[in-house]
């Protein structure tokens, strides 16, 4: 599964029903999709020690301020696109969305919604989600959630062992998600503060296994840079650059992998291992990526460069903290827009519109 | 800051080299009562190693052994028994427990220290898991690799499967796919090197070779181990309490079954039923 569009891929176009009444249950029908938008919240933690892998959503910042404009609890399950984006009906009553993740504009039977506002959709009414300008993964939540039943105490799908999701399978066209409950017949939200961006290199902490590298791989894998490959996916991203030698062979006893552990298989080329990854593994694992900087890569496309500096771990847990400080003070900035938002220009007066509105290409 | 990693000390040569994954190395195992070696081992574990800000591996070496494999799971239950707040998961492998923690909700270089002294001190064996007995088809089209195993180590298929009933296996971890089932105790004449090209598809439920493990496959999946037979048992339900057969700590008997037999409890297994049978409850666990 390739995160780069596949022209062919998505499932045939399927046609919204008749607007209805309004009365019944608040239902999303997937119009279109990209074949890697799937069901996913904060991951189905406790089964690892079963071979399970934790899944969830792959930028897990995006899909707590997602349910956040929404009014959801941070760890609700949201729809999850990479790269490519779908369109959406609305049906039975109105639904509310916050939108949060990569730059994919979004629109409303043809008319550009400003970005970082939730929207109450209407039956009848048609979202739009564009392809992603930037970044990959995008995360659509909708106020209340989805009614679809959990699976291992999640709905985030796994898609190798057919785990979550809609029994086991990713969103394809034609599919009914039902809403748990009615938009509240409230005001649109808007997130004032969105998290700091950060650039330069992607830090990790250097282990489990870094002394089965030799001193200069260790050296390449801290200075070259890498290109992320077109053949990764929500279980690994590959990266290509200079190979890095190991110091004694590149088998070791299997033992325990997290998200963000990089693998140095017997190519030499390292794999990032992700949110679908296995739970066990027998290459070494150079480094870890540390949980701050997790949501910058995912959202790195296939051909971007990135580089690696370690720090150790007293600095990773103060980022840690850090990190978690500033998504709590994004939370915090969600506020309630005034009835009359759109008309008097609320966004513009409060600097708050960006590039990211849709010009209706 | 104390970093508690030591670089450089090892097993002294015990580390696998070839084939890819678990390999089990006897004569790397000294006695049942694995006296550290006084220069490489004594001061080397258990030791700690960081994965990230969010995780921590305490190893107890760097081979296959069942002695490992328990002070691993005992670590395990001292520290489930602390019911620490900032825990999320441990996940338990042949000879390293890895921790996953919220760096936020708790201090990760005290838990480390607190990790380091229980494990110092997970001297006593944990008690043994439940005793399994695994119907299996061998051969034919159950295990499509029986001939050609049985022919590289010049034994009948039927001496193989004797040699392969004849074991009480250990479950050392569930890992790679749901179920999966790591099993150590084969017999070393049927050790035989994975094929070098996986296959993409296996069957579930396959018994399976590879180097000198055996393995239960639980879902369909690629591999590259050899396929000497098939259960009818499953060994992950997601809607089945517990979804999984298998323990780490468990261990399991296999009994040859005819085509016939694996319809029947192909079906039986099918309409919910567990069709391996426990033919010894856990122990308790030792009191603390």
């Amino acid at each position: 599964m390739s995160l780069l569009p596949q022209v062919g891929d998505a499932a045939p176009k399927q046609e919204p029903a008749a607007p209805t009444a309004g009365s019944g249950t608040p239902t999303l029908l997937i119009l279109s999709c990209g074949p890697a938008t799937s069901l996913q919240d904060l991951g189905r933690f406790g089964f690892q020690r079963q071979g399970i892998s934790p899944s969830g959503a792959m930028d897990r910042h995006a899909l707590q301020l997602a349910n956040a404009l929404a009014g959801n609890p941070p760890a609700v399950a949201a729809i999850e696109f990479a790269q490519l984006g779908g369109e959406l009906a609305c049906e039975g009553g109105p639904i509310q969305v916050g939108f949060c993740g990569a730059a994919m504009p979004l629109s409303i039977d043809g008319a550009s919604q400003p970005a970082h506002v939730s929207i109450t959709l209407w039956p009848g009414q048609v979202l739009r989600v564009a392809a992603a300008r930037t970044g990959v993964f995008g995360y659509l939540a909708v106020a209340g959630g989805f009614a679809v039943e959990p699976q291992l105490g999640s709905l985030s799908l796994h898609r190798r062992s057919r785990i979550g999701g809609l029994e086991g399978r990713a969103c394809r066209a034609g599919d009914r998600l039902a809403l748990r409950r009615s938009a509240p017949a409230g005001c649109e939200m808007v997130l004032t503060a969105p998290m700091p961006e950060r650039a330069g290199p992607i830090r990790v902490v250097l282990g489990p296994q870094d002394d089965h590298i030799s001193a200069s791989g260790l050296a390449t894998f801290l200075s070259q840079p890498y290109v992320i490959s077109a053949r990764s996916d929500r279980m690994a991203y590959r990266l290509e650059g200079p190979g890095i030698a190991h110091a004694k062979g590149y088998n070791i006893v299997s033992d325990g992998i997290v998200t963000g552990s990089i693998q140095i298989p017997g190519s030499g080329e390292p794999l990032v291992l992700l949110a679908d990854r296995q739970t066990t593994g027998g290459y070494p694992k150079v480094a870890t990526i540390i949980t701050a900087d997790l949501p910058r890569f995912v959202q790195m496309r296939a051909g971007s460069t990135v580089r690696f500096a370690a720090i150790g771990i007293g600095e990773a847990v103060a980022v840690a903290r850090a990190t978690a400080s500033d998504l709590a003070v994004a939370m915090a900035s969600i506020q309630s827009l005034p009835e009359d938002w759109r008309e008097s220009g609320w966004l513009l007066s409060h600097n708050l519109v960006d590039g990211v509105s849709d010009g209706g290409e | 800051m104390v970093l508690k990693q030591c670089h450089g000390a090892s097993w002294g040569g015990a580390v696998v080299t070839n084939d890819s994954g678990p390999k089990e190395i006897g004569p790397r195992i000294r006695s049942s009562a694995m006296v550290p070696d006084p220069v490489s081992d004594a001061a080397a574990y258990p030791r700690l190693r960081w994965c990230g800000d969010a995780a921590l591996t305490i190893e107890f070496g760097e081979i296959i052994a069942p002695e490992l494999n328990r002070r691993v799971l005992d670590l395990e239950r001292k520290l489930a028994g602390q019911k620490r707040p900032g825990i999320v998961e441990t996940v338990p492998t042949y000879r390293s427990l890895l921790v996953q923690f919220d760096p936020v909700q708790l201090d990760p270089v005290a838990l480390g220290d607190d990790l380091l002294r229980l494990a110092a001190s997970t001297d006593a064996p944990c008690s043994p898991g439940r005793l399994w007995r695994v119907p299996v088809a061998y051969g034919g089209a159950f295990g499509i690799d029986l001939d050609a195993l049985a022919q590289r180590h010049q034994l009948s298929p039927d001496e193989v499967v004797a040699r392969h009933t004849g074991a009480v296996y250990r479950v050392y971890m569930i890992g790679f796919m749901p179920g999966f089932t790591y099993l150590g105790g084969l017999d070393p004449a049927l050790a035989t090197p994975r094929q070098t090209e996986p296959r993409p598809v296996t069957p579930a439920g396959s018994i399976a070779i590879g180097g000198s493990q055996t393995a239960i496959a639980s879902v369909e999946a690629p591999s590259a181990w050899h396929l000497i037979g098939r259960t009818p048992a499953c060994l992950f339900a997601a809607r089945r309490e517990p979804p999984m057969l298998f323990a780490a700590g468990d261990e399991v008997q296999f009994q040859p079954i005819d085509a016939r037999r694996f319809e029947a409890l192909e079906h039986a297994a099918a309409a919910g039923e567990l069709v391996a049978e426990v033919l010894r409850p856990a122990a308790p666990e030792p009191s603390r």
